[in-house]
């Protein structure tokens, strides 16, 4: 057994308000630079919807993640002999367009333009080449606009829907969407790693964090392609690929990443994971219904004498560990079943975790709009096949089963509160519900502070950094703390 | 004397600055080795640019270098009709197909507003003498007969010369102007090398063929 340790995450959907700020708290602290505007480490979705870029999900486009092909798991994009074939234009690079073109407006021409009888107008420009442009599209364009014919319907999970289900989806007081927030997934089998001509991209072993070595990129441009998700972007200024990083300059530091910190709705969370990395090859050859179940089965009971004295063995501090036993990733994602990994089926074994939304695929259900009757909450479910349907193609790769477990249980714990504090629904009928969803009283008393009542500290479980004390051992630490900071030596401009 | 400094001095400094520059380069500033892709602002254009520009010009390239390591293997091919046929057409189609993809991407640079914004003057440059460079060489190909042939016996000898500092610059300086002109233009572009994207050549990622697909660092390797 090769234990690793993961920071991983869990997003709880039906959390999320789509405010944005995680976007923005992001944007505002990595991506602010020329030839860095357009990109957007973090974003925000409303699905069914088409996504950022647009329909990154369609797979026959942009050729992103692994294919098992005959026993085998390969990049769809293309094998090593292709690579090199196409190293001079990468077949399936999505270009500007597929993103947007980043504007501003010539705000000037507000205070200088002549007198006149018209009032001044700010005209948008180009932020690339500063010519005036009619804009089309931007970053979260189709925002809120869920049940949209001319952006929703365009969901690539939608096309094994039939008209009369899509109809059913997006009827005005049935109108089924909800926001999905979107980082780097770091990985454990990631395609952009994989796909790196150079090599300029890893993962460190400390704490899963993926990242591109600047130095070492080439600008080839197959991460962009590979990426299933596409979360790394090519900076076209510097010629350089730029990702997610997980702010691991907050967390060598203990504070949460930025979009974690500044979460309204509070639907994140940051954690270890163990987990066996011997166990990665098996875990992406088995067939789609059952990733997730194997993906669960890698990761590892921080709890078990037997893994402890493992990852002491593998090299994972005492620090680690303890974080890991306290991780509030590995109670969603192991103990309790309720985040599954953003389509599984891409086979890279993607780290971060979406509790799925209760509350719209409800609400898809309900006749009049108005106020759920509690009790119906599991026939609710029963008629909800075809959002469930969706939820399961976005999280389990088609296995409704997964998606449905997880609701019975949210819908359990919400039954059980409810007797608790409201009191229209009685004890007998609680416990019927926590007997349906095969879980205790104490468990859903858990499921319910760490979604509902959560401190910053049980939600952030911030391994410590070891890397000062790796540094330490091979580094004299006052030439450390002489040369240690932020920035390059030299700026990162174009070329020579 | 022209001689001596055109086709001795030259060739010397330019693979000197070539030299020292791009390890100096490499050694200082590795960020700036990249392919400076940009395909992201406009891609159809590029891959016919792009892929006939590379796909024409390095065979060429090998091809050449092969007439300086293995000049024997050369003239062996150029002994049979055949074979010599086949030599000389292969080098004329692949010389198109490279004159063809810098003129697209040149055309590129020039009619988009977007690509322009990330031209470098040194862009401009490369792409001018490179343009010119495929332009004299296809001359020679098509108006000085049987090249291939004639070079193992000019050419091949001149470069050995360098190479083990014997230089002997009479077996060039007899010929037309073009063939001058395309060798100056050569050493040109080795002079410039280390100072344009031209670097991205030697960052071909052989490794690729057989690292494994997924890379994971540790800061320091724990003993177990």
């Amino acid at each position: 057994m090769k234990i690793r340790s993961q920071t991983a995450m869990v997003f709880h959907l039906d959390k999320c308000i789509g405010c944005h700020t995680c976007s923005i708290a992001c944007k505002n602290i990595w991506t602010d630079r020329q030839g860095a505007e357009y990109m957007w480490w973090n974003n925000v979705e409303t699905k069914p919807g088409t996504g950022f870029p647009t329909l990154w999900e369609d797979q026959e486009k942009y050729k992103g993640g692994w294919e098992l092909k005959n026993g085998k798991v390969e990049l769809k994009l293309q094998n090593r002999l292709q690579t090199f074939a196409n190293l001079f234009s990468n077949p399936a690079m999505p270009t500007m367009d597929d993103y947007y073109e980043p504007w501003t407006y010539k705000y000037g021409d507000l205070f200088n333009s002549p007198l006149g009888d018209d009032q001044p107008t700010a005209r948008p420009i180009s932020r690339i080449d500063g010519q005036p442009i009619d804009i089309e599209s931007g970053p979260n364009w189709d925002d809120d606009l869920g049940g949209s014919n001319v952006y929703a319907v365009n969901d690539p999970l939608l096309d094994d829907m039939s008209e009369e289900e899509k109809q059913r989806l997006f009827s005005i007081e049935q109108l089924f969407y909800f926001y999905m927030p979107r980082i780097c997934n770091h990985c454990l089998n990631a395609g952009c790693v994989a796909a790196c001509p150079s090599g300029a991209i890893y993962k460190r072993a400390e704490d899963g964090i993926v990242l591109i070595n600047q130095d070492k990129c080439r600008g080839w441009r197959m991460c962009v392609s590979a990426c299933p998700y596409k979360k790394t972007f090519y900076n076209w200024s510097t010629g350089k690929s730029e990702k997610c990083i997980l702010c691991y300059p907050r967390l060598e530091s203990g504070q949460a990443p930025a979009c974690f910190h500044s979460c309204v709705g509070r639907i994140r969370y940051l954690g270890v994971l163990l987990y066996d990395a011997d166990q990665i090859e098996a875990a992406v050859k088995v067939p789609d219904e059952q990733l997730v179940q194997r993906q669960r089965e890698m990761i590892l009971d921080p709890h078990d004498p037997k893994v402890v004295a493992a990852a002491k063995e593998s090299g994972i501090p005492d620090g680690v560990i303890t974080a890991a036993q306290r991780s509030p990733v590995y109670r969603y994602v192991k103990e309790w079943e309720l985040a599954l990994p953003l389509h599984p089926e891409y086979r890279t074994l993607p780290m971060l975790f979406y509790v799925p939304p209760l509350l719209p695929v409800l609400n898809a259900t309900q006749s009049s709009g108005t106020q759920l009757v509690e009790t119906d909450l599991f026939s609710s479910l029963e008629n909800a096949r075809v959002p469930v349907r969706y939820m399961s193609r976005t999280l389990a790769a088609g296995n409704d089963e997964l998606v449905i477990k997880s609701y019975q249980k949210m819908i359990a714990v919400r039954l059980y509160k409810r007797a608790q504090t409201v009191g229209d629904v009685t004890a007998e009928e609680a416990n019927a519900a926590l007997a349906k969803a095969g879980m205790g009283a104490e468990e859903a008393e858990a499921i319910y502070h760490l979604t509902s009542l959560p401190s910053y500290q049980e939600r952030f479980m911030i391994p410590p950094a070891s890397r000062e004390g790796d540094i330490e051992e091979t580094y004299d630490p006052q030439q450390r703390k002489a040369e240690a900071g932020f920035g390059r030596s030299q700026g990162a401009h174009r070329g020579l | 004397m022209l001689d001596n400094l055109l086709f001795v001095v030259f060739p010397y400094v330019a693979v000197a600055v070539a030299v020292v520059g791009t390890v100096y380069r490499f050694l200082t500033n590795q960020f700036s080795f990249t392919s400076l892709s940009s395909q992201f602002m406009e891609s159809d254009l590029q891959f016919w640019g792009s892929t006939l520009w590379h796909y024409g010009i390095i065979p060429t390239l090998v091809i050449h270098m092969m007439g300086f390591v293995f000049p024997k293997l050369m003239e062996a091919l150029h002994g049979t009709p055949e074979t010599l046929y086949l030599a000389e057409i292969a080098g004329k189609i692949l010389g198109i197909m490279a004159l063809a993809g810098a003129l697209i991407l040149l055309y590129r640079r020039l009619s988009q507003s977007k690509i322009r914004v990330v031209t470098t003057p040194a862009d401009w440059l490369v792409i001018a003498l490179l343009i010119n460079q495929v332009v004299l060489g296809l001359w020679i190909a098509f108006g000085y007969r049987w090249g291939a042939t004639w070079f193992v016996h000019t050419v091949t000898p001149w470069t050995v010369s360098l190479a083990t500092f014997q230089p002997a610059p009479q077996f060039v300086s007899a010929l037309p102007l073009i063939p001058k002109l395309h060798f100056l233009n050569a050493t040109l572009l080795i002079l410039l090398f280390p100072f344009t994207r031209l670097v991205h050549m030697i960052t071909v990622p052989v490794e690729y063929l057989w690292r494994s697909f997924q890379r994971v660092i540790w800061t320091r390797r724990r003993v177990v």
